[in-house]
Formats: structure tokens, sequence, C-alpha cells
């Protein structure tokens, strides 16, 4: 088995034991994405120098016999619009393509302190506003499983170099299913924490009240390695929680008895392709065998999610992205007087899809309508927070379909925004209620694509969350976790 | 017909903290451009605020010196613009639930004590600084921009339209300024622009209830600018007023050159600021015993003052101006008159000789121990030391903090008094004048104030010139 | 209906500082069109007596102490700036003296 095949937590294991050096696991990776990258474009900025330069540090840290972390010489890549300090981070926007941060965000400080390599920026829908990837301004990535599919979005980068096995380990960041959807259309494990849980501080604000950075993975184990390094309480991020973090990776194994969990009624009817279906009842089976109680509910806020969600989101991105005006930083167009200097430099800096929510939103926000549209869909929101209070009164979790169906083509929704904002439908209301949210591998479609289940617990469970999907990773072991159909060695589709 | 004039002011003020509202910037003036600025107040992607706690402490100081109502939950909104000294293209600042509502001002105007409500006061964050090339403001080839000033906090004073004049609205300001500088929340000083007003007028027939068209001046620089600016412009409504004209709705820039309002265009919507509840700052939740505590540390408010003072020390209108404009002066004044009695000769003495002092050695008051000034007096009251070694040794003290009474024991400086010092002295400068005590004898009183001069600068300035005059007759005629 | 919606763009698009092509006017026209047809069911929900929810967090907001930090030095301030002249930002000229708030 070669390096880069193993998970995050076999690697660290063999540097423990010193059977390898942190170069060579890194120096892994950098070979496989020199083949397998020219394929799947994901990534924006690729870093190998400097994460050789961290790797032969911690190399040199393990020599001396100094305390490691356990992810220390693990590399990881890492969404680009997650600020890095000396390394330009795009959104994968015209108007930031030149835009070098001069400070780190506070995950980039914990992923330095615990000696993670940067291997590189990944790609994503401009702005993180999408689902497909196809949205970035400068290429579109491509699904691991079939470079026809789009894989996800819009953390589409960070899940398809997961998935290709370029990355052991990578951050996204979900507004509204961003590190769900492309978990689940690339059969990796992808959490959304609990709002707050992760400090925001240095992730490019998309919609402010809903951004959430999260960890990709293809095990259970790996991706609690890496939340318990990026969570936490930060003092720059006034909606950071103060709440203690567990060490989630140091005890995974769950008693599924008296576990209740509500089973989300998902219909044909509404969309979902059945095998989606019968793959979640599959797992559902999996925890009722293991004696937790299964009881199916209906949440009857789902389609309300969608419409809150689009008008609330867009709204905070029309005021969010108001500071790219060509002054201080990122694309400018000279202009005559300022007014054409603010305009053109916005209409020529960003794409029709942020663009199209930055009106929806400004809209939305504007005399005359706020109390109809932003106001409303606000109080929708307090409605759907109810929802889950009242559920999570009866059940410890919610399951369902993380996406109705597996990855679609590339170019097949990017014409009709409203197609595509449904396939983030199962995301939305745990994004809009800010409770913590996981898609796990459930199984290979008969088109050979992966589908995924989502988990959904009370705020600031992750830990129930990643146990189960622990468990479920345990039953379902004869599942391929990589695609290793269209990838070779040589690289050639 | 006659006409009314109707005014309301919004008055912005910086208040006095040490760093930024929402990041550890500093905010001292005068920086070299761009140097107080960090990521957040920058506004570079990624960053967010947090409130600074002193800043609100200020905020409810100020809120409360103007009587307002403390609000114990008041939340932040974003006011969306787009503008090159805005860095986020919105401000946070506090839109449906401010810090404080309502509140009011007890002004002495010329006819009489009046009540001036206010309607609000909240908090919100600072802009930046435009500089333009060219001599006028609008249609210089280009600007430069400087964010030192950004995300210093800001409150804003609403006022009611209570206000019947431009020199109502100038009086109005400077009571309000006195009252804030009390508070120690602002330094007020209009000139850098850490106090600044605009101003709502209209006019309306005198006994008509109801508000006519209002235009709003900006601009205005001093305290005589809004004077002069708000009488233009309140003569420039009644004009069109009584041609039968229409006054139309308009914001107007002062220029304080031409002396004339300028209208400015407003543009199709841009006073849309889609204002929405900043998702990045949680809602302010004040708790009582935090506003209570404040309101007790709440100084004396300068209206207050003055009557006691007046009544209580006996001092003139002129001595109380420069005590209620000198706040730390004042507090020194009446520390030391705990234990000085003669408050007449100590209000002269700290408005003169010892604020000179601290001035020439760029002290402030409270770094100057009060029983140090008394112990001065004392000694010079006492007529241990004369005057000038009592400035001389005002200065020391002023410098290096050093005791009066100490400094007279290791210099020697004390006064030199009575025969057996100073006989020697005087006979010695009669040996050495004979032309003056003759000249003296002669009836030349000139020559007596001579020989005093030359004992006085044997003594090195110790002794009383009163006593020498004295005791130098005497020894001249015993010749 | 997508005429008054392509009035409503064009005044959306001048508050949000957009240059718009008329292709991209008259798409997101139609498409704002639909989009708020698909959120009517948001709009039909009774919500008498719901407060709206701004923040999913209940806790008091953060204050912390007034410290001063270091700024960042004025290379890395101006490090990004497009157009820069000595220590400042440089921008065209504000020709029309258009309304704003100061403060």
């Amino acid at each position: 088995m070669k390096l880069y095949e193993k998970s995050a937590a076999e690697l660290s294991l063999l540097l423990k034991k010193s059977e390898v050096s942190s170069v060579e696991i890194v120096q892994s990776f950098i070979d496989r994405i020199d083949r397998v990258e020219p394929q799947i474009k994901a990534f924006v900025s690729y870093t190998p120098e400097s994460a050789l330069v961290m790797a032969r540090f911690i190399d040199d840290k393990r020599m001396r016999g100094e305390e490691q972390h356990p992810l220390a010489g693990i590399p990881v890549a890492v969404k680009d619009n997650i600020c890095t300090e000396g390394i330009r981070t795009t959104c994968s926007s015209r108007i930031l393509e030149n835009f070098i941060p001069p400070y780190d965000a506070a995950v980039i400080e914990s992923l330095k302190k615990a000696g993670m390599p940067l291997l590189g920026k990944t790609n994503l829908d401009e702005f993180a506003m999408g689902s497909s990837t196809e949205n970035s301004a400068f290429h579109a990535t491509r699904n691991p499983w079939n470079p026809d599919m789009v894989p996800g979005g819009s953390s589409g980068g960070s899940a398809a170099a997961v998935a290709s096995a370029m990355v052991p380990l990578a951050l996204g960041s979900d507004t509204g299913g961003s590190v769900r959807q492309p978990a689940s259309f690339c059969g990796i494990t992808g959490l959304r924490p609990t709002y707050g849980r992760v400090s925001r501080y240095g992730l490019i604000a998309f919609a402010s009240s809903l951004d959430q950075i999260g960890p990709f993975s293809t095990t259970a184990l790996d991706n609690a390695l890496l939340l318990s390094v990026i969570s936490g309480y930060d003092l720059r991020d006034s909606t950071s929680l103060p709440n203690s973090v567990p060490e989630f990776h140091s005890d995974l194994e769950i008693d599924c008895k008296n576990l209740r969990i509500g089973l989300i009624r998902q219909d044909p009817s509404d969309g979902f392709d059945p095998e989606v279906i019968a793959a979640v009842k599959k797992q559902a089976a999996f925890l009722g065998d293991a004696g937790a109680e299964i009881e199916e509910i209906s949440l009857s806020m789902i389609d309300c999610g969608l419409g809150a969600y689009y008008l609330i989101a867009p709204s905070e991105a029309s005021s969010n992205l108001g500071r790219y005006d060509g002054v201080r930083y990122g694309l400018c167009i000279e202009g005559e007087d300022i007014e054409s200097m603010f305009s053109d430099t916005r209409g020529r800096g960003f794409g029709p899809e942020v663009k199209r929510r930055i009106i929806i939103g400004t809209y939305a926000l504007s005399a005359g309508y706020y109390d109809a549209y932003y106001l409303q869909a606000m109080k929708v929101r307090t409605l759907i927070r109810r929802e889950y209070e009242e559920a999570f009164k009866k059940y410890d979790l919610l399951l369902g379909a993380t996406t109705p169906t597996p990855a679609f083509k590339l170019g097949e929704k990017v014409d009709d925004p409203l197609q595509m904002y449904l396939s983030d439908i199962c995301n939305l209301n745990d994004a809009l209620a800010g409770i913590p949210s996981l898609s796990v591998p459930s199984g290979i479609h008969s088109t050979g694509l992966p589908m995924g289940i989502q988990l959904s617990a009370p705020p600031l469970q992750e830990g129930t969350l990643l146990k189960i999907a622990h468990f479920l990773e345990q039953r379902n072991e004869n599942h391929p976790k990589r695609p290793g159909i269209q990838l070779t060695e040589e690289g050639s589709a | 017909m006659h006409y009314e004039t109707i005014i309301g002011l919004e008055i912005h003020l910086e208040l006095q903290t040490s760093s930024k509202l929402f990041c550890g910037c500093s905010t001292s003036f005068g920086q070299e451009a761009n140097t107080n600025c960090c990521p957040v107040c920058l506004g570079l992607p990624g960053t967010l605020p947090v409130f600074n706690k002193r800043a609100i402490e200020l905020a409810v100081t100020a809120a409360l010196a103007l009587n307002s109502d403390i609000q114990l939950q008041s939340r932040f909104d974003r006011k969306n613009y787009y503008y090159p000294d805005l860095p986020k293209a919105y401000q946070i600042s506090q839109y449906e639930q401010p810090l404080a509502k309502g509140g009011y001002l007890e002004v002495e105007f010329e006819s009489g004590l009046r009540r001036i409500n206010l309607e609000r006061v909240h908090l919100e964050e600072e802009a930046g600084k435009l500089i333009h090339a060219g001599d006028s403001i609008f249609g210089a080839d280009y600007s430069l921009v400087d964010y030192n000033r950004t995300g210093i906090p800001l409150l804003e004073i609403v006022t009611a339209p209570d206000i019947r004049s431009g020199s109502e609205a100038r009086k109005f300001l400077e009571t309000l300024r006195s009252i804030l500088l009390y508070s120690g929340a602002s330094d007020c000083k209009m000139e850098e622009g850490s106090l600044r007003c605009d101003a709502n007028i209209s006019l309306r027939p005198v006994g008509s209830q109801g508000y006519g068209v209002k235009a709003e001046v900006k601009n205005m620089n001093s305290f005589r600018a809004v004077e002069t600016a708000l009488y233009y412009e309140a003569k420039r409504q009644e004009k069109i007023l009584a041609g039968g004209g229409t006054v139309i709705q308009q914001t107007c820039h002062w220029d304080e050159a031409e002396k004339i309002t300028i209208p400015i265009r407003s543009k199709e919507g841009s006073s849309d600021y889609r204002y929405f509840p900043e998702p990045d700052l949680l809602p302010l939740t004040l708790d009582k015993d935090f506003i209570s505590r404040i309101a007790e540390s709440l100084p004396e408010m300068p209206g207050k003052r003055r009557a006691r003072m007046a009544e209580h020390y006996g001092l003139g209108e002129s001595e109380l101006d420069i005590f209620i404009e000198n706040r730390p002066l004042a507090d020194f004044f009446e520390a030391a008159a705990e234990k000085y009695d003669d408050y007449k000769n100590l209000a002269n003495w700290v408005q003169g000789d010892f604020l000179y002092q601290l001035r020439e050695n760029d002290k402030k008051p409270e770094e100057i121990k009060p029983e140090l000034f008394v112990e001065l007096l004392t000694l010079l009251e006492k007529g241990q030391i004369n005057r000038p070694v009592a400035k001389e040794l005002l200065a020391e003290m002023i410098q290096n903090g050093s005791s009066p009474k100490e400094l007279v024991e290791e210099k020697g400086l004390g006064r030199i008094a009575g025969g057996e010092k100073l006989i020697p002295l005087i006979e010695q400068v009669i040996a050495e004048n004979p032309d003056a005590v003759e000249n003296y004898r002669q009836g030349k009183e000139k020559a007596i104030t001579f020989l005093v001069g030359r004992v006085m600068a044997l003594t090195k300035g110790r002794a009383d010139p009163g006593e020498l005059n004295k005791l130098l007759r005497e020894k001249i005629s015993q010749q | 209906m997508s005429d008054d919606f392509r009035k409503e763009v064009e005044y959306v698009a001048r508050l949000s500082r957009l240059t718009l092509t008329s292709a991209e006017k008259d798409l997101m026209a139609v498409q704002i069109n639909d989009f708020l047809e698909s959120v009517k069911q948001v709009q039909e929900i009774d919500t008498t007596g719901v407060e709206p929810t701004s923040h999913v967090i209940s806790m008091p907001a953060r204050l912390r102490e007034d410290l001063i930090q270091p700024s960042l030095p004025l290379n890395k301030v101006l490090q990004n700036a497009p157009v820069r002249e000595d220590n400042f930002f440089r921008v065209p000229s504000i020709t029309s003296p258009t309304e704003r708030e100061d403060g």
C-alpha cells in the first residue's frame, strides 16, 4: 500500500514508530498530485516547497524527541477562501486573483501549531456560492469517481483532493451544505461543526450567520483528529463558542442501544433517487440491528428552508461582498470617477452567480422589501430551529440522505440556478439552525458514483456524529473508500 | 409673516479610548497615514469585529451624563453604502435598538434656562479620511485615503427639533461639550474632528405646529460655523417662503470661505442603506450593576458644580469659567481647598502661576499633589519664603514633584529676617556705597531703593524688602 | 412582469455598484422573477408573533479590554493596494458630491 493511500491516523502511527519520515509522506502526496491533479484540477494554488519545509521541521523535532501532535507532519489542503499569510487567497474569483493576505486565519494558525504541512489551496465555487465548483473563475474541478461529473460544491476542490488521495485531509467551509454535499458526491466524510465551534476569523465571509469551517477525510477517526485541531474558543471571533473542546478522536466507540434516531422521510416523488433512499435505509438498519431505536419522521420545514436560505445567505453576501471595490486590494478597473471604478471593478470582477446573489440579496434588503423577504426569512429560520428543538426532544440524532441524487454531470445545471440550488435541499436547514451535521459514505450507486447519508445532532454533539460515522464505516467495510477505476498511476483517464 | 426656525442637531463624537472600537489599533491622532491599521479596521476579507469594553463604558457614561435612558439590550446593524473611506462598504452602527433612548440637556439661553430633548444616543464606528488633490473637495483630480481614523468609536447624539436659532445651536453645543468633557467620554475637539455636528433646519410660521420642509446642513467645522451657517440657511429659507416659493428637501454643504450653503445633489437610492442586524456581533447586553457602577462614578456635571463652587468658595464668574472649562484644574483646586481656606488666594495661584507652570512643563493637574501646593502657600503665608522664591519652588515642585518645605531646607532658601542676620549686611552696603547714603541724607528717596537692592542681592533675594527698607533707614539715621 | 423586474434590477445594480451588460440585466430580470416565485412559500408562512433569528447563538456579547495591539507594518497595509501614492491608497476623483452620512 502506497503512503498516499493510507489514512492520516495510519500515517501518524508510522511516524510515531519512525517507520517513515514526514518528508517521505509529503513527497508521496506531491508525487500523487503531480500525476492526478492535471485531470482533477482540485487546486488553485499549490505549495509543495513550503510543505516540505514544514515536514523537515517536524522530522527534526521528532528526531530531537520532542512531543508532537498526532497530526504533525501529515499534509493538508485548505479551501481557497481561508486566508493564508503570504499565499494568495482568491475565493476562486477574478476580483481576488492576486490578493495575498497579510495574516493567517485562526484555523491556519491551528494547523501550523499542530505542525501540518499545507500542500495547497483548493478550488471552490466563487466566494463559496454554488454546488458544483463550476462557478470557479479559474477552472472546474472534476469528480475523481468520474471526471464527467461534478465533485459537488462549493468545497469541491477539497473534497476531490481527499477523494483522489492527493491529500489525506482537507478543510472546506459549509454555509448551506458546502462541506457535506461534496463529501457525499466524492464518497468521503465531511463535517459541518456547530456554528461557533470553529473560529471564522480569516474565513472570507459569504453569509456570516451561516458560514462554518469543517474537515474532510476518508475516515471518521481522521475527521475527529482534524476537528480537534481546528475547534475552540477564539477571542477574535465574537460568535466563537467558549465551550471546551473534547478530544473527539480519543474514543469513537458507541453503544447503539438506547440511541433514538429519527429517520427523515424522503420520497422519490420529491426527487430522491430510489437507490439513495435504499442506501439510507440500509444504514439505518445497521444501526437498528445494533439496538438503536429507529423511527420515521417528517420535517415540515424542509421546503421552506430552501427559500429562507436563498434569501438570508444572499442578503448577508450582498453586504459582505461590498468591500471588493478596488481601493485596498484585489482587482481594480480604474475609471473616470469613483462611482464608475466601483461599479466596473465589481461588474468585471464577479462572476454571474455571485452577481445574481448580490442582486437578490440587495433586493431582499432594500427599502420596501426588507420585511417581506429578509425579515420574514429570519422568522422562518426561527420556526426551523423550533422544529429541530422539538425533534431533538424525541431523538438523539436525525438521519437522511445527504443529497437526493449522486453527483450530476458537469454543465448539467449551470444555466438553471434553481435546479442547482435544489441539490443542497437536505443540507440547508441544519445550517440555518446552526447544528452539527455530517455526511458519511453509504454505498456506491449503480452508476458507479458514491452516495452519502447525513447525520444531524443537537448543538455541540459532533462527538456523537463521529462515533456513528465510525460505526457505519466498519459496517460498510466492503465499499471502496476511493475511486480506483478512472485514475491510474500514469494519470490517464 | 413671521417665521420660526426649527433646528435638530446630529452630533458625532469620538470616544476617548486607547484602542479602536473593534480592533486593537491605536486611536492616537496625527500619526503617519495608514500606520494605525490592521486587517480588521482595513476590512480585509475574513476579519471580524470584537467590542472594546472601554468604548461601551464611555458611551454609557456619556449617555448617562445626557440623562438618556440606557437600554439593557441593544443591537448593532450594518449600514450599507459605498465610499472609499468605508473599507467594508458598511458601517457597523445602531439603528433599530440604540444604546440609549431619550434624554435632555438644560441649556442657559439668553431667554433663560430651557430643556433641549434628545431622541437617542448610539454607538458606531468612525470612517477613514479622504485627502483631496487640488483646492476644492469635489472635482479634485484624485483623492488619497487614510484609514487611521477608521474604527475609532463614535457616539451619535440626535436631538429633538427643539432648537430655535443658530445661536441657540451654538449655545447648546457649548453646553454639550462641557458636559462631555466633564464626563471624560471625549476630548471634544472640533478642530481635530473629534466633535462634529450636522443640522436639520426648517421654518414654520409663528404659531403653527407642523414642520416645514427641512434642509440638512453639513460640514460646519466650528461652533461659530454652526451659528453662522444656520443663520444663513434660515435667512435663505425665509427669503424663499416670503417670496411665495417652496423649500426643497436637500442636503447642503457649508462653504466656510464663501459663507454660504451649497446644495449637494443626492443620487437616486443613495439613502437606501439596507440596514440589517450585524451577524458578526451578538446583541449587546448590559447588566444593571455595570450601569449603576458607571452612574456612581459619574462626576458632578458642570452646571451644578458651577453653582456649588460659586456658593462654597465665593469665586467670581471669570474664575468659575476657567474651572468649569478645565475639570482637572477644578479638581486640583478643590483638593487643595480642603487644607487651605484662603480660597481667593488659592484660586489666584491655581489659575495663575500654577497653570502657567503646568503648561511650561507639559504636565497635567492630576500629576501634582495638592498637599505640596498647600505646603508652598503656607510657607509663603507664614513669611518663611518670599514671592520670588515661592515661584521658583513651584516650578521645581511641578517638574520633580519635590516638597517645597524640603527644598527650602535643602537649599537654605528660607527667608533671612531679623536684625542679627541683616544688620551686618546692611552695614557692609552702607560702607561700600557712601555716595548713595549721602544722597539719601540729602532727601533723595530713590537712593534708599538702590541700597535695598544691594542688600537684597547679598541675600540672593531671600530678605523682605519692607523689612530691609525699615532697617536701612534706622541704621543710616543712627550713624 | 419582467419589464418591472428589469427596472428593479437596474435600481438594485446601482445600489450594489455593479455594472451589468444589457444581456445580463435581461437574464437577471427573468431569473429573479423565477426566484421570487420560488420563495413565495416562505412568504405564505404565518409568522405572527415569531421573533426573527439573527444569531443562532444566545450568549452575551464578548467585550475585550481596551489594550493597544501592534498595527500592521505600512508595507503590509499597502501590499495589495491597486493604486498607491506615498503612504496612501489612491482613488479617482469623487466628481459628484453624492450624499453620504459622515460617520
